[in-house]
C-alpha cells in the first residue's frame, strides 16, 4: 500500500452536464466473444507489469538445465554416447517451464478471488464458460511467451535454431500450457485459498515432473515406474518434445536408440500425433469441467 | 420500461441455507429514480436480500422484479439493469483506473464507440479523470470506492446496488462518496438501492427499511420515521441502572432500557421532565443528557438494539479490509 493522499481526495465540484448514455445490449454470441478477448487481454496486460514472474518462474528450469545437467555430465558421458546430457534433458526443461508458468497463471484466478474481481467477472451479463476459456486461453498465451526464454537457449545446448524446430516447440510449449491451465483452473473452482491451492498444485506437479521422463529416457525402467510413466499425462507431452528436438539433432544411431527410444504401449509405438492428441484432449477434458464447475457456482 | 413500472419489485421474498433462515419474506416497492435504504445490524439479511436482487443468490421463496425483469427467470437481463458496488473491493490493482473501467465496458458489451466518452464522464464525475493512468493499487481507499461507484455507472444502469459503500472509509471521505452519489443520481436519473450501518447516511435516502432477524421491521421516509417515535431521548448515567429502570417505571410509568452503561428511555418535552427526574427518582443521577429524535432512536425503538452494536461487527469488515490492503502489492 502506497500514497494514501488525502488533498487528491477532496473532491471538485460534481459536475453534471449531460450524460453520455450507453446501453448494454442483450447477450449475443459476439458480446461472449468480446468477454474472452478482454480477460485474455487482461492477463496479457498484467504479465507485462509482472517482471519479477517472469524472472523467478525460470530460475527452477534454468537450475535443472544447467547445474544438474553440467552436473550429472561427469557420471553419464558414457551412457549419452556422447551426447551432452543438457542436450539430452533440455526437451523435458522446455516442458516443465512452461508447467510452472502455467501453474501460476492458474493460480491468478484464486488470487481474483481472493482480491474480488473474479466477482466483478461473475456479476457481468456474460457466460462463466467465457471467463473460464479467456483465463485458460490467456494463461496459456503467457505461460508459453515465459517459455520462449528457454527456446532462446537452444543454441546453448548444441540444438540447431532450426525455424520449423523452434516453431513446433512454441506449439507445444501453447498446447502443454493450456491443459496444465485448464487443470489449474479447474481446481482453483474447489480450492478457494492461494496457500492450499499452491499447496496441491505442487503435491500433484512435482510428482508429474519427475516420473514423466523429462530426466531420462523412457525405455528399460524398472516394471513400478514404467506403469506410473505411462499413467503421468506430461509423459505424453514430453516424448513428443523429445522426438520433435532429437529429429533435428545429427547424432548416432545407437544414442538415438538410448535416447530418444519413444513411448510405448504393451510392444505399441505410439506415434507423435496420438501423444499431442492425449494432451489435447485431457486439456479440453479439463477445461469442460472447471466451466461445468464455476458455472455451478452461484 | 415504463416509467410507471417500480424499479424493483420484491414478492415475500425467502432465503434458508440449510436451517438458517436469513431472510424470512421481506415485500417492498421501490419507485424509478428513488433512493432507498436498507439499515440493520449485522446478520439482518441485508446483504442476502441484494444480493438476491443482484442474482448472485437464489431465493428460496417468494418473487423479485429489478427494472422490471425476474432475478431468476431473465437473470441477464436484470444483469444488464444493474450497476453493482460491493462491500468488499473488487478493483484489480494491478490495472489503471482507466483499464478497469474499460474491462467493464468490454464485460457488459458497451458499444467501443460510445466508451471514451463514457468513461471520461463517469471519471471527471468522481474527480478521478487526472489520475485514470495511474494503477489502482496507488490509489486511496477513498478513490478506489469512487472509482468503483463510477464503473456501476459505466454501463448507465437503471438501479444501482450499493452494498455498504462507505465502510471502513474516514467520515470526511464518507461524505464526500455521498455528495458524488447524489450528484450522479440526480444527472442519472437512477435508482439507488443501498445498505448502510451509519445512520447518518439513512438521512440521505427517500426511504428507508428497518431490517431486523430476516424481516423488514419498518418501511418509512426518515422524517416520518422520526414523527413516530415523537418523544425525546433522555439518556442517564445513575449510581445503580437497575433501581433506575424499576424506579422510573414505578414512579413515572415509563419503560427505560441498559444500554452501554446508562439508561435511555423517551418522554415527550424531555427538558421539563428533567427537574422532575431529579426531584422524584430516589436514585443517585451522575449525568443527564436530552436529545430530539434521531434515526438511531428510531432503529432502538424498532430493533431494541443501538446502532453501536450493530458496528461492532463492522470492526470485523474493516479489519478484513485492511489485510487485503496490506497484501495488496504481494499480487
Amino acid at each position: 500500500m502506497s500514497a494514501t493522499d488525502t488533498t487528491t481526495t477532496e473532491p471538485p465540484a460534481p459536475d453534471t452536464t449531460p450524460v453520455a448514455r450507453v446501453v448494454v445490449p442483450p447477450r449475443s454470441f459476439r458480446s461472449e466473444v468480446r468477454a474472452v478477448k478482454i480477460v485474455f487481454r487482461r492477463e496479457l496486460i498484467r504479465f507485462r507489469s509482472d517482471r519479477v514472474r517472469i524472472a523467478t518462474s525460470l530460475i527452477q528450469p534454468l537450475l535443472f538445465l544447467f547445474v544438474l545437467g553440467s552436473g550429472l555430465q561427469q557420471l553419464s558421458k558414457f551412457g549419452t554416447h556422447g551426447v551432452d546430457l543438457k542436450t539430452f534433458i533440455y526437451p523435458g526443461i522446455l516442458c516443465i517451464s512452461v508447467m510452472f508458468t502455467a501453474m501460476f497463471s492458474a493460480a491468478s484466478i484464486v488470487w481474483d478471488r481472493e482480491f474480488g474481481f473474479l466477482r466483478e467477472m461473475m456479476v457481468a451479463p456474460i457466460r462463466r464458460s467465457s471467463i473460464v476459456i479467456g483465463k485458460c486461453l490467456g494463461g496459456a498465451c503467457v505461460s508459453s511467451l515465459q517459455g520462449v526464454v528457454l527456446i532462446c537457449l537452444a543454441g546453448v545446448v548444441h540444438v540447431p535454431y532450426d525455424p520449423i524446430l523452434l516453431l513446433g516447440i512454441f506449439g507445444l510449449q501453447l498446447l502443454l500450457a493450456f491443459s496444465i491451465t485448464a487443470f489449474g483452473v479447474m481446481v482453483a473452482a474447489r480450492i478457494k485459498q492461494i496457500q492450499a491451492f499452491m499447496g496441491v498444485m505442487q503435491m500433484i506437479v512435482m510428482p508429474m515432473f519427475f516420473i514423466s521422463g523429462a530426466l531420462f529416457p523412457v525405455s528399460g525402467l524398472p516394471g513400478w515406474l514404467a506403469v506410473l510413466n505411462r499413467i503421468d499425462p506430461l509423459t505424453y507431452a514430453v516424448d513428443p518434445m523429445r522426438r520433435l528436438v532429437f529429429g533435428h539433432l545429427h547424432i548416432t544411431a545407437a544414442a538415438r536408440a538410448a535416447l530418444d527410444p519413444g513411448l510405448t504401449w504393451w510392444g505399441w509405438h505410439l506415434p507423435a500425433v496420438f501423444e499431442v492428441g492425449v494432451v489435447l484432449v485431457l486439456g479440453l477434458v479439463m477445461l469442460g469441467i472447471a466451466i461445468w464447475e464455476f458455472g455451478a457456482t452461484e | 420500461m415504463d416509467p410507471a413500472t417500480p424499479a424493483i419489485e420484491v414478492r415475500d421474498l425467502r432465503k434458508s441455507y440449510g436451517e438458517i433462515e436469513a431472510v424470512r419474506g421481506v415485500s417492498f416497492e421501490v419507485a424509478p429514480g428513488e433512493v432507498f435504504g436498507f439499515l440493520g445490524p449485522n446478520g439482518a439479511g441485508k446483504t442476502t436480500t441484494i444480493n438476491m436482487l443482484c442474482t448472485l443468490a437464489k431465493p428460496t421463496g417468494g418473487s423479485a422484479l429489478v427494472a422490471g425483469h425476474d432475478v431468476v427467470a431473465e437473470r441477464d437481463d436484470v444483469r444488464r439493469n444493474i450497476g453493482l458496488v460491493f462491500q468488499d473491493p473488487t478493483l484489480d490493482g494491478y490495472l489503471t483506473a482507466e483499464q478497469n473501467l474499460r474491462m467493464h465496458a468490454e464485460l457488459y458489451g458497451v458499444e467501443s464507440g460510445l466508451v471514451p466518452a463514457r468513461m471520461k464522464q463517469v471519471l471527471e464525475m468522481v474527480g478521478l479523470w487526472d489520475r485514470r493512468k495511474a494503477q489502482v493499487m496507488t490509489f486511496s481507499g477513498g478513490m478506489r470506492r469512487r472509482l468503483e461507484i463510477a464503473r456501476g455507472f459505466l454501463h448507465s444502469p437503471r438501479v444501482l446496488f450499493l452494498d455498504e459503500p462507505t465502510i471502513g472509509l474516514d467520515p470526511q471521505t464518507r461524505s464526500s462518496i455521498w455528495r458524488y452519489i447524489r450528484a450522479l443520481q440526480q444527472t442519472e436519473e437512477i435508482t439507488i438501492f443501498m445498505t448502510t450501518h451509519y445512520m447518518d447516511e439513512a438521512e440521505f435516502c427517500d426511504r428507508i427499511a428497518i431490517m431486523d432477524k430476516g424481516v423488514i421491521v419498518v418501511l418509512d421516509s426518515p422524517d416520518a420515521l422520526k414523527a413516530r417515535v415523537g418523544a425525546d431521548r433522555v439518556t442517564i448515567q445513575t449510581a445503580d441502572d437497575d433501581a433506575a429502570v424499576a424506579a422510573l417505571a414505578e414512579r413515572f410509568g415509563i419503560e427505560a432500557k441498559i444500554a452501554e452503561g446508562s439508561v435511555t428511555f423517551y418522554v415527550r418535552s424531555g427538558e421539563q421532565f428533567v427537574p422532575r427526574l431529579f426531584a422524584e427518582l430516589g436514585v443517585q443521577i451522575r449525568a443527564v443528557s436530552v436529545s430530539r429524535p434521531t434515526l438511531d432512536d428510531v432503529f432502538m425503538a424498532h430493533t431494541g438494539s443501538t446502532i453501536r452494536d450493530a458496528e461492532d461487527s463492522t470492526g470485523k469488515d474493516r479489519n478484513r479490509m485492511v489485510m487485503q490492503a496490506m497484501s495488496g502489492g504481494r499480487r
